[in-house]
């Protein structure tokens, strides 16, 4: 298997190089790749949507269809893991252990015994390790500022690099951070399992619902500037609010979906500790 | 072969993917562990997307953001395509990274699913327990 491998692997990178024969150089202004769409993009986008950055302008506005359908992608693989590893109705163990935090005596509870509801007292697993301290210093002190830098990611998609995917993921970093410094069942009691599953489909929900609107109102799917009448500004303007909105939408549904993957993978949907 | 090297050297990036494409291709091929496969492909996929952004750059060119517009009026300045790189590829690859992040967890789930059922992630096991059967 390992030599047939190697064949295989061989003849395609032997194809692949001559094939780069045939390929423009390296940062050729006049290669194939420059010269057909691009150029309209990058002197129109600004007329036509008022967002100096072309790259949101054509990810949100000029394929549209095609950035709605990679967040159902996502969404998808979000739920797929979900369906794949999420244990329902499990029995809890016979024995579980709960740590007294100011002092840390473990207390072990039998069987249909309770212990009154406290803020003092956590829940830990069998194998449990205590969190490092500087680590858990450390990145109480990053988390909300990396939750803020995803926000203006986000915001300020249209005039820096940045937009819905990128602050998505910086936002979904931020929470997996917590579920790595301490440990999986505090991320989950800031960010509940239903909430980010509920949160999932409505990030794309509101990137189609606002494709759904600019039907109602008249123009095509996804054309934003029939929301010009609903915002009270003019078209060029209404497309970049309507890219605005779409981007929302987009950063919500791909950080829920890195912090949905992350839970269900790292705990193989027992949501216990966590790794 | 005093010719052949400023070719060589003025097609680098494609060296670069097409190594790194090999790398994830005989990973994905040969290796016996399903991890490491997954590994494979994530390495092939950065490959493509190396190649996707090499191929956007220009000469002299800088990144796609118009400097000094706001939003109103802002056409009356001409834009010239030749000064800003190609947003094209910038635009695919962007969605590629995360919806590649996302189908990496997929295998991982599906991995740790195979692992449930069989107790093994080496591909040979697996087979092995399912042709017993």
């Amino acid at each position: 298997m390992k030599i047939i491998g190697l064949i295989i692997t061989i003849m395609t990178g032997g194809f692949l190089v001559y094939a780069a024969g045939d390929f423009p150089a390296w940062s050729d202004p006049s290669s194939p790749a420059s010269t057909y769409l691009s150029p309209y993009y990058i002197e129109k986008a600004i007329e036509e949507t008022s967002v100096p950055n072309i790259v949101t302008a054509v990810l949100a506005d000029y394929r549209g269809f095609d950035t709605m359908f990679e967040a159902t992608v996502i969404f998808s693989a979000g739920l797929v893991c979900f369906i794949l590893l999420r244990i329902m109705g499990r029995k809890e163990p016979e024995t579980r252990h709960y740590r007294h935090v100011l002092t840390g005596v473990t207390v072990t509870i039998k069987e249909g015994r309770k212990i009154p509801a406290s803020e003092e007292f956590e829940r830990i697993d069998d194998l449990w390790t205590p969190p490092e301290l500087i680590i858990k210093t450390a990145c109480r002190v990053l988390i909300p500022f990396l939750q803020l830098f995803g926000l203006y990611v986000i915001a300020h998609g249209h005039y820096s690099p940045g937009g819905g995917f990128q602050g998505g993921v910086i936002l979904g970093a931020s929470i997996i951070l917590l579920a790595i410094s301490h440990d999986l069942r505090t991320a989950t009691e800031r960010m509940r399992e239903k909430v980010v599953a509920i949160l999932c489909p409505v990030g794309v929900a509101i990137y189609a619902g606002t494709g759904a609107l600019c039907l109602l109102l008249g123009a095509n799917f996804l054309d934003y500037g029939a929301l010009a009448s609903v915002l009270h500004v003019d078209p060029i303007t209404a497309r970049s609010h309507g890219i605005l909105m779409v981007e929302i939408g987009v950063g919500i549904a791909v950080m829920t979906t890195m912090i949905w993957i992350y839970n269900n993978i790292s705990s193989a949907g027992k949501y216990n500790q966590g790794l | 072969m005093a010719e052949l090297i400023p070719t060589i050297i003025a097609k680098y990036n494609y060296w670069i993917y097409i190594t790194l494409m090999m790398i994830g291709l005989y990973a994905m091929i040969a290796k016996n562990n399903l991890v490491k496969k997954i590994l494979g492909m994530s390495i092939f996929q950065t490959a493509i997307i190396l190649f996707y952004v090499s191929i956007g750059v220009k000469k002299g060119a800088t990144i796609p953001i118009l400097e000094g517009v706001h939003g109103h009026g802002a056409a009356h300045q001409a834009v010239h395509a030749a000064d800003y790189v190609n947003p094209l590829p910038h635009v695919l690859m962007l969605t590629a990274i995360v919806v590649g992040v996302a189908t990496l967890g997929v295998a991982l789930a599906l991995a740790i699913r195979v692992y449930n059922r069989y107790n093994t992630l080496e591909e040979d096991e697996i087979l092995a327990q399912i042709r017993k059967k």
